[in-house]
């Protein structure tokens, strides 16, 4: 029995240790400074984990495959959720000098003093994916989504449908989170205008079985809709599960046209196949436009730089947009 | 010493709803004096302290000290008056300093001035013998000096009653040697203690004065010199010795030529002491002694109900190996425990669920009871044994006390053991089921079986037993048979007269 | 006396009566509201199977998750007197592993799925003995040993399968979320009657139940009768991680994707209060399976009736937090005890009445 013990509690440290060792990835991955090379740019990212959702894989796959050797850069990256240890990390880079810190920070606040550490530093700093609360002086430029546009993007693909009426299910993403506030508004907008009625406006905060359950719930009160717009990708897929049990058709040809967001790959397949109507992206891809900047391949026009993101039509997909543009498998 | 009355409490009265806890009792402390307050279970020991120390309020009575009438509302009153209480369990942080202890809680101003307190808390430590320092961590300092340190933080406090309720059942020889030393250094610096304690001996040792309670009454107040350790076991259980003797005594069934079922040597566990035991088939023997003596805990090692450490046990002759209760419960064991509430009852379960229970862990987890054969169990036992309850589904923790030890009793019965350990069966019901329950042993002792029977009721124990094993301060003392079974020979033997000998 | 038994049996029987009445008042409610609210009807959906459909259905088969992990959670309740926090993130550890061995697979078929559900138990299974062994070796009080696998659960899960959402799609997975060709009752609600005849079945060829009981209610006496309590409580963490493993793989199934943040996003709250509704005592002891099924029905008909009154997105947690506190105080001991009072008086002062009259 004490033996069974013993091995029970060396269990439990040794899953204590591969989780303390995840978190510090980048502990071991930056080596010491090497004096000054010319040619080989380096480059610190603070980035949030890649467990976080498939964006933030794929932003942290492009991050990685884009900072490459290859490409004349040395890497080094630290993700983590919270914004104390992304603080310390930052400054680890610093001391360590980098040329260069790309921060995609937890929280807004907290970054005043680091920042300003990195500028007498001469780091530059350039922020993505999240803005940060401060001065505008202490970063080269921000590459991020704009929210709000994607909203309006697919809106207006939705009115260019020109149907004769648009009764609207709506599905929100988790009440406060930026993606939610983005695409929700310029589909409020709509209904405040009356050019579009909202049937129901629920967040199933980005629960798929949840939206689920909101569309049967539409669907069993027995009033009619012929849009559902879901603020993601699995929001969607479940507003459509709810719509394959109750018989209702959908996507190209379809009663109801479904609207998702992301562009996981999965989604623009079922876009392919005409399931689906509408994909908005939300790119995770500034890595590119970063390194363009920094390699003096393009100037910045203005301190924050929008991310361009497209909307995908059914009818207009090619197998090309979903290798390109598709997040995950 | 001085003979100065310190306390007077005169005619206590304290009621319980239905229960007359205190009628009448005097109690007087002099000043500079230890005095013992004796009694068995219930006899008002520590009912007559809490009302000391304002837990609870008095129905009746005054309580002088110093020649003055006080009136004590709540324990901070009692503290005020100069009377403190040093529990058995340390109440003290173990977390803390021994000066933080000392002084928590009596801060003059919000500020703590740790040197100042550091300094005196080394004063009066040092005054008082007490071997820690006031700097030390109190959880590092052993049992002992906790108390002691516990007693310092009392002292200090100018108690002039200075109560200890049971300070030695946790401390070895050493320390309770310890103990009595500060005891006497207070005691001759004027304070008056009052000691509660169940080891005879102890209060031999240091204590002055005894007063006895039995039954919420006052039996009366000796100097300890005057009274010898025999009569004092007679007065707490309530039989003159005269009277004791004249009990007739029931004869003895034969059982020598019998084989013997369960043979243990040196049987101990993380409660009990070594020690060797073994009974026949169909004898009905005892375990007697004080509270606290320790016959609990050895019964207890038997059935494997405490982590046993050592011993070897045979049944039958056959070596066997019995750790725990499911262990002695297969070779036919069954305990009927002493505390029903803590450790017997399933409370929400029905008188049904609870009496099949033993039976369906021997079963095995896959071989459950049908729902019809354990009707049939119940109503069966609850016949036999005259079971007053609603009906068999009734949960059992709705039905009086004796009626819960006797589905207690056909959980056991029904597993049909071949040894029954009965811990106190008989205590807190009523006296027609106590003779029922005597019956039943004699019966199946008749049949068969062999029985341990413990009671605090000596009586008791003399009427259904044929062997008693007497213990004390957790050791076996001796062992009565025979002609020896009456209560004055019992008696003797608990208080330790003859049987000193034999240590 | 006897008055006193009576009284106690009467409470006995009575454990279902708060999750009973609630449900009829949720029913009510709603035919008042909408007469046509638990209206079912036929209809063909779109693989063209004819399949039941209505709130009723809808509340039914969206529960079902939940009360299946409530039939664990009541058991690990009822041993343990705690709760276990970590099946949401278990849940999704079970799903993870479901689909990672879908995925591995060449091609989806009855053999793989069946596979793939073992192989996602026996994950849930461990992972439910190390929840297991921390309450029941170590003595963690069940909430505070559950939290570690609450907070890494997730983590887990994602290691799994890598990030994104995987899909799988075959016609099988889509048959046990959603319908079997040919059955017009959803797969999880059959389910669901399936996990709950095999408790049913457990209960009755083994002494589970009693065992179970008197560990929770006593466990001082439990020992010395013989009952090993730390099997008992490792035994039902590891029927828990049966329960999660089955819910995971229906919450997967249902729409052929797993979101390792999402699946069964605090479920465990509801499985808990749903054992709490069902009249168990969240301190161990007594408990009834059935109180808990109920008790997660209770849960999901007041999730789709605040839907169905398009209450706003921003409220509803908090509507359904109001009904909850109400079902919970009005099941409390306190309340309960003054209610008997109050009936006792009642039935007092009849007496009184009934003798004057007589005089």
């Amino acid at each position: 029995m004490k033996r069974f013990k013993a091995l029970v509690l060396a269990g439990v440290l040794a899953m204590s240790l591969v989780f303390g060792a995840c978190g510090s990835d980048a502990g071991t991955a930056g080596k010491p400074a090497g004096g000054n090379s010319n040619k080989v740019i380096k480059v610190g990212v603070v980035n949030n984990p890649p467990s976080e959702s498939g964006y933030r894989e794929a932003n942290v796959k492009d991050m990685e495959a884009v900072f490459s050797k290859e490409n004349g850069y040395e890497l080094h990256t630290f993700y983590n959720i919270k914004n104390d240890e992304q603080l310390q990390a930052a400054q680890g880079f610093i001391t360590e000098g980098v040329d260069y810190l790309l921060i995609s920070a937890a929280e807004t606040t907290g970054w005043d003093e680091v920042l300003k550490k990195a500028k007498e530093a001469g780091i530059k700093v350039y922020l993505f994916d999240r803005m940060i609360d401060v001065d505008e002086s202490l970063y080269e430029a921000a590459v991020v989504s704009d929210m709000s546009k994607e909203g309006e993007t697919a809106v207006n693909w939705l009115l260019a449908q020109n149907l004769s009426e648009y009764k609207v299910v709506h599905i929100q993403g988790a009440m406060g989170s930026d993606a939610q506030i983005g695409r929700t508004g310029a589909l409020d907008a709509q209904f405040n205008s009356g050019k579009m009625k909202k049937v129901v406006q629920q967040t199933a905060t980005w629960d798929e079985a949840e939206a689920k359950k909101i569309v049967e719930s539409v669907i069993n009160s027995g009033e009619d809709f012929n849009v559902i717009y879901a603020e993601n990708d699995g929001m969607a897929k479940g507003a459509v599960a709810a719509l394959d049990e109750a018989g209702i058709t959908h996507g190209v040809n379809g009663k109801v046209i479904v609207m998702g967001f992301d562009c996981n790959k999965w989604a623009l397949r079922e876009l392919k196949a005409g399931a689906w109507n509408y994909d908005g992206q939300c790119s995770p891809f500034q890595a590119k436009i970063i390194s363009d900047l920094i390699k003096g391949v393009t100037t910045a026009s203005s301190k924050k730089i929008i991310n361009e993101e497209k909307g995908f039509d059914a009818k207009e997909l090619t197998d090309d947009d979903i290798n390109t543009y598709g997040l995950g498998e | 010493m001085q003979d100065k009355v310190l306390l007077q409490m005169r005619q206590i009265e304290k009621k319980f709803p239905g229960v007359r806890a205190l009628g009448g009792v005097d109690f007087t402390l002099r000043k500079g004096e230890i005095h013992a307050l004796m009694g068995e279970n219930g006899a008002g020991k520590s009912t007559l302290i809490k009302v000391l120390t304002g837990v609870y309020q008095m129905d009746g009575g005054e309580i002088k000290l110093d020649g003055e009438l006080i009136s004590i509302r709540s324990p901070q009153d009692a503290q005020n008056s100069g009377i403190s209480t040093v529990y058995q369990e340390i109440t003290l942080c173990p977390n803390l300093t021994v000066a933080e202890n000392m002084f928590i809680g009596r801060e003059d101003s919000a500020w703590v001035r740790h040197k100042d307190y550091e300094i005196r808390a080394d004063e009066i430590l040092g005054k008082l013998g007490i071997p820690a320092r006031s700097r030390q961590q109190l959880g590092d300092c052993s049992l002992a000096v906790q108390q002691m340190v516990a007693i310092a933080r009392a002292v200090d406090m100018k108690c002039k009653v200075l109560i200890l309720d049971e300070p030695t059942s946790s401390l070895d020889d050493k320390e309770v040697n310890m103990l009595f030393d500060l005891m006497r250094s207070l005691k001759s610096q004027g304070v008056g203690i009052i000691f509660v304690t169940h080891f005879l001996e102890q209060v031999y040792e240091v204590s002055d004065r005894i007063t006895v309670l039995r039954n919420g009454e006052l039996v009366g107040e000796y100097l300890t010199e005057e009274l010898p350790q025999v009569e004092l076991v007679a007065k707490m259980i309530g039989k003159e010795l005269d009277e004791l003797s004249s009990l007739r005594e029931e004869p003895d069934i034969v059982v020598e030529e019998k084989e013997v079922f369960y043979k243990a040597k040196g049987l101990s566990s993380s409660a009990a002491l070594p020690f060797d035991f073994s009974i026949r088939q169909g004898e009905v023997n005892g375990f007697t002694g004080l509270l606290g003596s320790g016959r609990s805990e050895s019964v207890r090692a038997i059935f494997g109900a405490d982590k046993v450490t050592g011993g070897s046990v045979s049944i039958k002759g056959k070596p066997v190996k019995i750790t725990r209760p499911v262990e002695a419960m297969k070779n036919g064991i069954g305990y009927l425990a002493e505390d029903r509430k803590r450790d017997g009852i399933i409370a929400d379960l029905s008188v049904r669920e609870n009496i099949i229970l033993a039976l369906q862990v021997m079963n095995g987890f896959f071989k459950p009871i049908s729902r019809s054969e354990s009707e049939a169990f119940a109503d069966e036992y609850i016949k036999v044994l005259n079971i007053k309850t609603a009906s068999r589904e009734t949960p059992i923790g709705s039905l009086s006390g004796g009626n819960q030890q006797k589905v207690i009793l056909a959980r056991w019965l029904l597993t049909h053991p071949d040894y029954l350990i009965l811990d106190e069966p008989t205590r807190g019901i009523d006296v027609g089921t106590k003779l029922e329950i005597q019956k039943l042993v004699l019966k199946l002792a008749e049949e068969g079986v062999s029985v341990t029977f413990i009671s605090s009721e000596v009586e008791e124990m003399l009427r259904t037993c044929s062997r008693l094993i007497v213990m004390r301060d957790r050791h076996v003392v001796g062992e009565l048979k025979g002609s020896d079974l009456n209560q004055e020979q019992v008696m003797k033997t608990i208080a330790g007269g003859e049987a000193k000998d034999e240590e | 006396m006897k008055n006193k038994n009576l009284n106690g049996f009467k409470l006995n029987l009575g454990q279902l009566t708060i999750p009973i009445i609630a449900i009829c008042l949720l029913i009510i409610f709603n035919v008042f509201r909408d007469p046509g609210f638990f209206a079912i009807e036929i209809t063909h959906n779109n693989d063209g199977n004819a399949v039941l459909a209505g709130n009723l259905i809808s509340i039914i088969n969206g529960a079902s998750e939940l009360a299946i992990l409530a039939m664990g959670m009541t058991l690990v309740t009822a041993a343990c007197g705690g709760q276990d926090i970590s099946v949401g993130a278990a849940a999704a550890i079970a799903g993870s592993a479901f689909v990672k061995i879908l995925k591995s697979t060449e091609s989806i078929n009855g053999g793989t799925v069946l596979f793939a559900f073992l192989f996602a138990c026996i994950v849930a299974m461990l992972f439910g003995t190390f929840n297991g062994t921390l309450v029941a070796v170590f003595k963690i009080q069940p909430m505070i040993a559950t939290l570690i696998l609450y907070t890494c659960g997730r983590s887990i899960a994602y290691w799994i399968n890598g990030g994104a959402t995987p899909t799988v799609s075959s016609p099988i997975i889509n048959a046990i979320g959603s319908f079997i060709p040919g059955i017009p009752v959803p797969t999880p609600v059959l389910i669901v009657i399936t996990v709950a005849v095999i408790f049913k079945l457990v209960f009755h060829f083994t002494s589970l139940e009693l065992l179970t009981q008197s560990v929770g209610i006593n466990g001082s006496a439990a020992r010395l009768n013989g009952i090993n309590a730390t099997f008992i409580k490792l035994l039902s963490f590891i029927i828990l991680g049966a329960c999660v493993a089955v819910a995971g793989c229906i919450g997967v199934s249902r729409l052929g994707l797993i979101n390792h943040e999402t699946l069964l996003i605090d479920v465990e709250m509801d499985a808990i209060l749903a054992v709490a509704i069902g009249g168990n005592n969240l301190g161990g002891g007594k408990f009834k399976i059935s109180g808990s099924i109920i008790g997660a029905y209770v849960i999901q008909m007041l999730t789709i009736t605040l839907y169905a009154m398009k209450v706003s997105s921003t409220d509803v947690k908090a509507y359904k937090a109001i009904v909850i506190v109400l079902l919970v105080v009005i099941g409390s001991p306190v309340i309960k005890a003054r209610f008997a009072k109050l009936l006792s008086r009642i039935r007092s002062d009849r007496q009184k009445v009934s003798t004057k009259g007589a005089e």
